[in-house]
């Protein structure tokens, strides 16, 4: 697979402020991309530098082998996004909306009746073509802001929180939906998001804080480094479970024990099978990665 | 060129869908009209009846030609202003509440989006000021026409220029302004000063001499003067025929704003042509240059 996107010593301040510092990373084509950070760590910053809307400092960025600095009109084509908070005209209709951006990037005519056709098809908004877009459900709304992105075909797709505030059967539409376009179109994903269960589903996982990269990996690979396993314990007695020598949590029927690595749960079971007898293993979450890797924790749009 | 028409009917369909600022257009024309039912309408019968010499009284119907007239131009030559300006707003409102972000985003040129405000606005303006030019001509008819075809051509000469004026004027200053404070701010100053500096609540000429001078600086003056000019100047033949002596005509000219002087100098309505279309051409160049020159952060 090829690097469709590739940031070198990315720099960007504001004043006195460094927004982004030396940030250098990679995305390949067609995998799902998670860029996580807490408000303010310099996700936008990133964001708002590959798709042209703001000037970096130094650093290189290249979209699809083209440079930022030589070719912006055609890597601005490249990208569709979903802002976190929708910015359709309210007043008009769905229609009236899709239209004006396409026209945007030359799309007019046959060929955006074409291409509407297939996505409100795609994301089953064929019966809300002359609603006004302020008068749609949230879930509906998100829906249009989808096909917005997607109006141009673009090679990436940039979510930028895309599902704060949806409900969950809406999320998993929307993910569907974005799995089928990765899978038939071979779609980048680039996310943001404060949803560490999305994040988990991502190929590969980068951490930012103050403007540099904190972590980065699969999530697999951060979990194993960032945090430990968690053996669940059911039908035994605290005070064998206290001879075990390891931290613990009393849950309502069992007991959660942690342990470095899946190497140290295994030893343990095997030294000790007469108390593992009904039990299961699980690896640490990407809310542990975010909490051990940053200090903070992210949490439905916010910092704690 | 798809792509700027369909820009174009996109803002001229947010302004005419957003009913606050479409109703925000029609405040200034709404005050005039307002303030003429309840006073104005009497001070200009008073000043036009002072004016008269002694034991000469006008018919009722030229009267209300000449009275209509200051009314219809003082409404035309605000409304091509403030209708253009809110409707410009629209520019700044896609600013505030960050849909720019949406359109820039993708490859469409700074020029085309820029280019698509400015015909929006002057569409949109063209549309309300043509619709009330049609009111007003109605009314004139109905209560005292003295207009002829000459008149009403070029009076509608006076409203696109003014409109192509008003749109260049509210582009430029619309260029520095980015929030919907700043939009109400800018709005309630245009909405509220304008009539008075253009001559449309009070003539001009019953300004102080001192500001006189200031407002002669100002093109829209000159805008405002072709307006009356064109919506007065058969009524005021009509006085001469009656043989109302020319100087006192000439007198009422100068009161109502036909006639405006520059230093003293008295401007010809050629001049004023060419005041008003300069004007044009310089703000629409600095509205090309300063879109040109914005940068990204």
């Amino acid at each position: 697979m090829k690097d469709i996107i590739k940031i070198q010593n990315l720099c960007k301040s504001f004043g006195d402020v460094k927004a982004v510092q030396d940030l250098s990373f990679r995305v390949k084509e067609g995998e799902l991309f998670a860029f996580l950070g807490v408000n303010g760590a310099g996700k936008s910053t990133t964001i708002n530098i590959m798709c042209g809307q703001l000037l970096k400092d130094s650093g290189s960025v290249e979209i699809d082998g083209k440079s930022l600095d030589d070719d912006l009109e055609k890597i601005k084509g490249t990208f569709g996004v979903v802002f976190q908070n929708s910015v359709l005209d309210s007043a008009l209709s769905v229609y009236d909306n899709l239209e004006c951006r396409a026209a945007l990037y030359g799309i007019t005519g046959r060929a955006f009746k074409e291409r509407l056709s297939e996505l409100a098809k795609l994301l089953e908004f064929e019966d809300l073509l002359k609603r006004t877009v302020g008068k749609l459900s949230g879930g509906q709304r998100r829906r249009i802001d989808i096909a917005r992105a997607l109006i141009n075909k673009p090679q990436i797709l940039i979510l930028d929180e895309p599902t704060t505030g949806l409900d969950p059967q809406t999320r998993k539409n929307l993910w569907d939906v974005i799995s089928q376009l990765r899978k038939n179109e071979n779609m980048t994903v680039f996310l943001t998001t404060h949803y560490m269960e999305e994040a988990a589903e991502a190929d590969y996982v980068v951490i930012i804080d103050s403007g540099k990269i904190s972590a980065e990996g699969t999530p697999l690979e951060l979990k194993n480094t960032y945090t430990g396993d968690f053996i669940t314990l059911y039908g035994a007695d605290e005070a064998i479970v206290k001879s075990l020598g390891v931290e613990y949590d009393i849950i309502r029927d069992a007991y959660r024990l942690f342990v470095p690595n899946t190497a140290k749960a295994t030893e343990l079971i095997v030294k000790y099978p007469e108390i593992f007898l009904d039990y299961e293993i699980t690896k640490g979450k990407m809310d542990d990665v975010f909490l051990s890797v940053t200090g903070k924790k992210l949490e439905g749009g916010g910092l704690k | 060129m798809n792509t700027v028409l369909i820009l174009i009917k996109r803002n001229i369909k947010l302004f005419f869908k957003d009913k606050g600022m479409f109703f925000t257009s029609l405040i200034t024309p709404a005050i005039l009209l307002v303030l003429y039912i309840t006073f104005l309408g009497n001070v200009y019968r008073d000043s036009f009846e002072m004016n008269m010499p002694q034991g000469v009284k006008l018919s009722q119907e030229l009267m209300n030609g000449l009275v209509g007239g200051q009314l219809i131009s003082s409404l035309l030559a605000v409304s091509c202003i403030t209708v253009a300006f809110c409707s410009n707003f629209l520019m700044v409102q896609d600013r505030a509440n960050k849909t720019i972000k949406d359109l820039r985003i993708s490859p469409v040129k700074a020029s085309v989006l820029s280019l698509s405000y400015y015909v929006a606005t002057l569409a949109s303006t063209l549309i309300i000021c043509f619709a009330s030019t049609a009111l007003c001509l109605v009314y004139m008819a109905v209560i005292g026409w003295y207009m002829s075809l000459g008149d009403v051509l070029f009076l509608l000469l006076d409203v696109i220029l003014l409109v192509f004026f008003g749109t260049a004027l509210s582009s430029v200053i619309n260029f520095f302004l980015s929030s919907q404070g700043q939009i109400s701010a800018v709005g309630t100053i245009i909405s509220a000063g304008y009539g008075f500096i253009c001559g449309a609540y009070m003539p001009i000429s019953s300004f102080g001499s001192g500001l006189q001078k200031v407002i002669a600086f100002l093109p829209g003056t000159y805008g405002t003067s072709l307006v009356r000019t064109h919506a007065m100047q058969g009524a005021l033949a009509e006085m001469e025929r009656q043989g109302i002596p020319s100087a006192v005509v000439n007198s009422l000219k100068d009161a109502v704003d036909c006639n405006v002087y520059f230093f003293g100098d008295k401007v010809s309505v050629p001049t004023m042509y060419l005041i008003l279309g300069g004007s044009i051409v310089v703000l629409v160049a600095a509205y090309v240059i300063m879109n040109s020159m914005r940068k990204r952060i």
